[in-house]
């Protein structure tokens, strides 16, 4: 592959792969918010 | 009536059914396409930069503006539209909102049911001992109906897509989400490797994975200011993320306003892009440069990527030898199966919702009535698909509607709804700080670029060529809006057929006219229809004092 090829490839996917795994790790490290919220699944949780 | 309470399970269920709504075939089939016609590598820059300015701030409107219709029981864009401004036609112009999912879904769930189609010949072995010319003939034949086996996967899908929706957004629609997106990107990954790992010489391939990496990827900075290029780059970032189809909102309004949209809608937004561009630029061009070599797949890709993806990629899995070529035909055509049944699904629930919120149907009779609407309106793609009546489903409903939906929605939330309030609707109970400048981007940028979009699909100048058509006069391309009405490049076939003497040419382009006009004639039946259940809608909610 070409150094601009490469640049570019890798570039893009460290970007795209690290801005992605930033916004779901802060999904699943940010607290439920308290009941009653919009989500179902925790509705049998302490409230 | 009795109805089913419709929640959200878990806040990662919603964001992968967020994530699968706008994942679908073109993240796989349409991307590497644009890319490689677009300056390659180049092509990501003007791709990113569209997304900041109009993929995410769209995003970030559909979320806010669903939740707060959602807050007061509106679950469909009509309502939810007329909820922020008082004014009686915006409910008309969110009509767009349920016409578009039900039009896509339409010829959509045909296209699924391929992907269906080939796992299941995968594994039959099928693709076994064929050339290339016969695996895409295989395509053609089938597209032909050369026999009923299209219509029985076509039905099998439907069914398969009326149940999952009949058991509602935890039960059926997020838990799909939940198996599909994962296996999607599991499916990816190993494709990927695949395809990057090529070796030239193993297996009968003449070029190395990198090569095609290579090709995608060498960028053409010259090609950065051309506005052809800007155009393919928003066309894709806006398809690519479902915006401008209702459905976004739709699974939004089961939002409360304590709970983050803004996050959410990022977590969704990039993962789609993930799917897109590292997954997406790593699968198909790889493995096809590697045996077809770069000039074949410049010359297949002229036609979009889903000859690419149908009618070439089957037998090059073959090359793999008996185990890999099942084991990577089943992951490519599954990848691209879960990538549409989570798009569809979400094209089923703004009818749903729409029909309970204003006339109390259970979610049952509303997933079924789908299911029936969706057959009824999906038949003449698959009996006429080669006389023009899925593209003209694609085109009319599937691009335009999504452009001008969208460009009303920014419109009624940054200059109607005000920014204010749109800011405070966009930030209330956020998990992250979005910065200030957005709300410019989202009064004044996103505005401008969709109006960009818009007018380079109406007035696209003769041949793309956008720098040229300043000097030379405005010649329309036959491909731009105001041509596509007048059926202007089908006209051009036919008077060049009778010129030449063609009958039998002019016969069939006649026909296929014919065919052309009876499509738009029925979408804009459906159009109307759902138009008239909106002021039915209305004049029950003037009776029951539900609106002033």
């Amino acid at each position: 592959m070409s150094s601009a090829a490469l640049i570019m490839m890798i570039t893009t996917i460290a970007v795209v792969t690290c801005v992605t795994g930033y916004f779901f790790y802060l999904v699943l490290k940010t607290p439920p918010k308290s009941e009653p919220d919009s989500y179902e699944d925790n509705d049998d949780e302490k409230r | 009536m009795a109805q089913q309470k419709e929640a959200w399970g878990s806040r990662l269920g919603l964001i992968l059914a967020m994530a699968g709504n706008a994942v679908g075939l073109g993240n796989f089939l349409r991307f590497p396409v644009q890319a490689i016609q677009n300056g390659g590598g180049a092509f990501i820059i003007p791709y990113l930069v569209c997304f900041l300015l109009m993929g995410i701030p769209l995003l970030w409107v559909e979320w806010a503006s669903g939740r707060f219709g959602g807050a007061s029981g509106n679950h469909s864009t009509p309502f939810i539209l007329n909820n922020m401004d008082k004014r009686r036609f915006w409910k008309y112009i969110g009509v767009f909102g349920i016409f578009t999912n039900l039009a896509v879904a339409a010829y959509y769930c045909y296209l699924e049911s391929w992907t269906l189609s080939w796992v299941w010949h995968t594994i039959t072995r099928s693709f076994s001992g064929q050339s290339q010319e016969e695996v895409a003939s295989f395509f053609t034949n089938y597209v032909s109906l050369g026999s009923s086996e299209p219509i029985i996967f076509w039905v099998i899908c439907l069914i398969l897509n009326t149940w999952i929706l009949s058991k509602g957004l935890s039960g059926g629609v997020e838990k799909v989400a939940k198996i599909g997106m994962p296996l999607l990107i599991v499916f990816g990954v190993f494709l990927a490797i695949m395809g990057i790992s090529l070796q030239s010489g193993s297996h009968g391939a003449i070029n190395g994975g990198s090569v095609g990496l290579n090709f995608l990827w060498t960028p053409d900075f010259s090609t950065i200011w051309n506005p052809k290029v800007w155009l393919a780059a928003a066309g894709q970032i806006f398809f690519t993320l479902s915006v401008g189809m209702g459905s976004i909102q739709c699974y939004a309004s089961y939002v409360r306003k304590k709970d983050d949209i803004a996050l959410n809608a990022m977590s969704a937004g990039w993962m789609n892009e993930f799917v897109e561009v590292v997954l997406g630029a790593a699968i198909i061009i790889p493995i096809s440069v590697g045996y077809l070599g770069i000039d074949r797949v410049v010359e297949l890709t002229q036609s979009g990527g889903l000859g690419l993806g149908f009618r070439t990629l089957p037998f090059l899995f073959e090359q793999w030898g008996t185990v890999l070529a099942i084991i990577c035909g089943v992951f490519w055509f599954g990848l691209l199966f879960f990538a549409g049944i989570t798009s569809s699904l979400a094209m089923g629930t703004p009818w749903m919702g729409f029909m309970r919120d204003e006339f109390g149907w259970s979610r049952q009779k509303g997933a079924w009535s789908f299911g029936a609407i969706v057959l009824i309106l999906g038949l003449p793609t698959v009996l006429f698909f080669n006389q023009g009546v899925f593209d003209e489903y694609d085109y009319w409903a599937g691009t335009v509607s999504l452009v001008v939906f969208a460009l009303a929605e920014i419109i009624l939330f940054s200059w109607v709804f005000g920014m204010n309030r749109g800011w405070a609707e966009i930030n209330s109970g956020s998990d992250i700080k979005i910065p200030k400048v957005f709300r410019f981007v989202i009064k004044w940028v996103t505005p401008f670029m969709l109006l960009f979009v818009f007018l380079g699909a109406l007035i696209t100048p003769k041949g793309n060529d956008w720098v040229g058509a300043f000097s030379n006069g405005w010649q329309l391309d036959n491909s731009s809006i105001i041509k596509q009405i007048t059926n202007s490049g089908l006209r051009e076939q036919i008077s060049t057929a009778q010129a030449a003497g063609d009958l039998e040419t002019v016969a069939i382009l006649d026909e296929k006219l014919l065919y052309i006009t009876g499509a738009r004639l029925l979408l804009l039946a459906v159009f109307l229809g759902i138009g008239y259940l909106v002021f039915i809608a209305y004049r029950k909610r003037l009776k029951q004092g539900r609106i002033a």
